[in-house]
């Protein structure tokens, strides 16, 4: 199916979860802020949340350094 | 050194005639809470002190260390010194009438809303990237009404030029190249992080004068 990540068409499998989306694309979670179709996730609910076709995501990652 | 002694009517003048009235006004009324104090908390806060924000919430609950001072604004006599306060120090040799708050904790999420809602910039300025999400969070989801300047990619001694600020929101900034992370062979370094934590000060700036 497809989702809609920071503006992109993506394909993933059915019933993907965020916390694989984000370990697909080479992130880490705990780095990660997720919006989901309009909602900011909590971290622990990045690995039961199930996509759906269409679902939008905005992913804000983060990289160590201050 | 010298031994004259200035009153807050002497260095609020300088800073009126330099940035005029409406906007010394603005930036005095200011409230700003910076979330840690290393190589961008240290040049942020500084740098909002010298041009007259009014004030500061500064939170670390580290001590100066002989390995920061190649990057952080604080000095060798400071080693040992809780960051807060050293750098509660050095603000109040430049404008002791600056408001500072400090704040000695290892910030979760939950008690983010409780230290900051009454600021009007959240500057994240943490070294780990789990932190700095987490204070993103919390800005989003606990805290209307307070804008966020954050920072990602800001390490080594890459291009001038790919560090950025970019609205990731309503009232949400975030600086650096997106991608230059400390680890090895890749340091963080006082020029690339000043770059940075000044795009950063002046984000501040720029909220405080209520343009976005």
């Amino acid at each position: 199916m497809k989702v809609i990540c920071n503006g992109e068409e993506q394909e993933v499998r059915a019933e993907c979860t965020v916390s694989e989306l984000i370990v697909s694309l080479g992130l880490k979670p705990e780095t990660v802020v997720v919006e989901c179709d309009a909602v900011i996730l909590k971290p622990d609910e990045y690995s039961t949340r199930q996509l759906h076709e269409g679902s939008r995501l905005e992913l804000i990652r983060f990289v160590g350094g201050g | 050194m010298s031994e004259a002694t200035y009153e807050r009517e002497d260095i609020e003048a300088v800073l009126a005639a330099r940035h005029t009235d409406a906007v010394q006004d603005r930036l005095k009324k200011g409230v700003v809470g910076v979330l840690g104090l290393g190589g961008l908390g240290s040049a942020v806060a500084t740098a909002l002190a010298r041009i007259g924000v009014g004030k500061l919430l500064l939170a670390d609950y580290d001590i100066v260390e002989l390995s920061n001072l190649h990057r952080q604004h604080y000095f060798l006599d400071q080693v040992g010194l809780l960051k807060t306060e050293a750098l509660k120090q050095n603000i109040s040799r430049i404008n002791p009438f600056i408001c500072v708050v400090t704040i000695e904790k290892c910030l979760t999420e939950a008690m983010i809303p409780h230290y900051f809602r009454n600021v009007n910039v959240l500057v994240e300025c943490f070294d780990r990237p789990e932190m700095k999400a987490m204070v993103l969070r919390a800005a989003l989801t606990s805290l209307p009404g307070v804008s966020y300047v954050g920072a990602s990619g800001v390490a080594g001694y890459g291009e001038n030029n790919l560090i950025k600020t970019k609205k990731i929101g309503d009232r949400a900034y975030l600086v650096g190249d997106g991608e230059s992370a400390i680890g090895p062979g890749l340091g963080l370094m006082a020029p690339r992080v000043g770059i940075a934590a000044h795009h950063q000060a002046n984000q501040v700036v720029r909220l405080l004068l209520g343009i976005e």
